[in-house]
């Protein structure tokens, strides 16, 4: 009984909420949105009508996994359990495709429409996710505007340079090769993937003697969390470390790089900008 | 006996030299060593000495302290199944490591000196609660609540850690591994190690005492108090040493000792030694056969000498148990 109260209370809310869109004369969509994936939150921070976005994920607001923290503060967070999102009455579910599956299926049962979207792996799959949340925002102006932008940003970011070779290094001694998105931003930029020559495709492990013996001329490490990790430990490696001296440029991957977003750009910017460092 | 230490000796030669040679660059064996030695070949140089040298030099002396610790607390309590890995030494070294890590002390010597404390700490409820005459199952029961205590404690700190890879490391604290490790953790581990064996090392004569009971021992002259703080804190300042750069190896203590007993006639203090160098050649080992078994998946030091150790203690018990009846 309780889950039809709920059911008809939200569908009171989106009609009510829906009529007001109308009035108001933008174009229909759903009228409360929630996102529960890190990548969705941000596009959806970006393209949704003022109200429409009901609430993002808390890793939102994580300073070291998110672009739009500020932006985020905004809005509720939500830890993507089904209870939480059924209770916040959304017509509208964003989720990427390996989030939650038991709580995506879970809403799916309660009647909530859910759209997930992939995870982009290159650069020029940008424009489509940006189109595809425009869509089920019915945002598809705004979508096409943050395209246009997006295109011209990414045109005038390519480096022309010859390339040189860049190691991306994570804790654990992580790296990821080919089909992945940083490897993308790798060679949009003037780099070659020390990890895609190494023959890694998605992300694996490469120990640090063998990125040491590919002698990389440049090394993006990521961000250290706080508190303290052995996982993180190899950042600090004295290798490493004579290896970045050596390569005189150092860079280090943030939020930008997680997500297929704008925001890719800053990522880009700062791989132009230490290309054109290089010797 | 000569010629068992003499054997075991190049035995640890040759595994520290085949540790220094089995990564997964796959260098030539010339170029690697030239790199060693001479500093020629430009990366191979930083892989041979940064990454591979305080590898093996942290094997062997992390195995040397664990084998010495074990038949120093068998010696002392007169029972073989004393080691630090099953009586709970290491998982509360572990415990202090990993308070030191978290909460950021800064000090450069804080992390062993913190793993110290806490090894010292377990060392000492042990000898409470299981002194000499306490017997085996005293002694096992009071390490396993030890264990349990600490190595909930150390799961508890690391996954309330800010840092998402902590809560995934409770399983390097209780299983120990080499990977990755730099002359940094060589430096800091070193001296506490060297200065707990070298301690350990003097009580040989006492312990050979002891075999006859402890009237006796004291009778020749051997100052029980003494001996007991010397243990204490050898086995602390060793324990907690290779823990916190290494995680808690088990079952090193518990092998070794018993695997030489026979060869030293039984006699203590030429089994402290002994067991120094087959400690180290079990770690060696290990480490060697993690690299071989699966080079990229990291596994675990604990697992290779769990999967020798434990059907071991299992015999050793079956053995006790048609003893006592």
């Amino acid at each position: 009984m309780l889950p039809a109260l709920f059911l008809a209370a939200s569908v009171l809310g989106t009609e009510a909420a829906r009529a007001e869109t109308m009035r108001a004369g933008a174009e229909p969509g759903p009228a409360r949105v929630v996102s529960m994936n890190l990548c969705t939150d941000q596009l959806a921070m970006l393209l949704a009508a003022p109200g429409q976005l009901v609430s993002v994920s808390h890793l939102a607001s994580d300073p070291l996994s998110s672009s739009m923290v500020d932006e985020a503060a905004a809005y509720p967070a939500n830890r993507g359990g089904a209870e939480q999102i059924f209770l916040m009455h959304p017509d509208l579910v964003l989720a990427g495709t390996y989030t939650s599956l038991a709580s995506v299926a879970l809403l799916r049962d309660l009647g909530v429409e859910v759209v997930q979207l992939p995870p982009v792996n290159a650069l020029d799959q940008v424009p489509e996710q940006i189109r595809a949340v425009g869509a089920a925002l019915g945002r598809a102006a705004a979508a096409e505007a943050l395209v246009a932008e997006f295109e011209q940003g990414l045109a005038a970011l390519r480096s022309d340079l010859p390339p040189r070779r860049a190691a991306l290094y994570y804790p654990n001694g992580y790296t990821v090769g080919e089909g992945t998105l940083a490897d993308d931003v790798l060679n949009h930029t003037g780099f070659t993937n020390v990890g895609a020559t190494a023959g890694l495709t998605g992300g694996g492990t490469l120990p640090l003697e063998r990125l040491v013996l590919a002698a990389p001329d440049l090394i993006v490490t990521s961000t250290p969390y706080p508190g303290a990790s052995r996982s993180e430990e190899i950042l600090r490696h004295p290798a490493l470390a004579a290896l970045r001296a050596r390569a005189g440029s150092v860079v280090t991957s943030d939020a930008d790089w997680v997500c297929g977003t704008p925001h890719i750009l800053r990522a880009l910017a700062a791989m132009k900008a230490a290309r054109e460092a290089l010797p | 006996m000569k010629t068992g230490f003499a054997l075991l000796s190049v035995l640890v030669v040759l595994l520290f030299f085949a540790s220094l040679l089995i990564g997964p660059a796959g260098l030539g064996l010339g170029d690697s060593l030239a790199a060693l030695f001479r500093g020629e070949g430009g990366p191979v140089v930083l892989v041979m000495r940064e990454i591979r040298l305080p590898r093996a030099l942290l094997g062997l002396l992390v195995g040397a302290a664990l084998g010495l610790s074990g038949a120093a607390m068998q010696g002392y309590l007169r029972n073989p199944l004393a080691e630090p890995g099953l009586i709970g030494v290491s998982a509360s070294a572990a415990l202090g490591a990993v308070i030191a890590l978290q909460t950021g002390a800064a000090a450069a010597f804080a992390l062993p000196l913190s793993a110290l404390a806490g090894a010292g700490i377990a060392v000492l409820l042990i000898l409470l609660l299981a002194g000499p005459r306490g017997g085996a199952l005293a002694l096992i029961l009071a390490g396993i609540a030890i264990s349990a205590l600490a190595a909930a404690l150390s799961s508890l700190v690391l996954s309330l850690s800010p840092n998402p890879f902590a809560g995934m490391e409770i399983v390097y604290w209780m299983m120990g591994s080499l990977a990755d490790r730099s002359m940094t953790h060589v430096t800091l581990a070193a001296p506490f190690l060297l200065a707990g064996m070298a301690a350990l090392l003097t009580l040989g004569r006492g312990f050979d005492a002891l075999t006859l009971g402890e009237d006796a021992a004291q009778a020749l002259g051997v100052n029980l108090p003494r001996l007991r703080l010397v243990l204490v804190l050898g086995t602390a300042s060793a324990v907690g040493a290779a823990v916190a750069v290494a995680g808690s190896v088990g079952f090193i203590g518990l092998v070794v000792p018993h695997l030489l007993r026979p060869m030293t006639g039984a006699r203590p203090s030429v089994l402290l030694p002994a067991s120094a160098l087959g400690g180290a050649a079990m770690l060696l080992a290990a480490d060697i056969a993690t690299r071989l078994i699966a080079p990229d998946a990291d596994l675990k030091l604990g697992v290779l000498t769990a999967l020798i150790g434990a059907p071991f203690f299992l015999h050793l018990i079956w053995r006790m148990r048609r003893v006592e009846a």
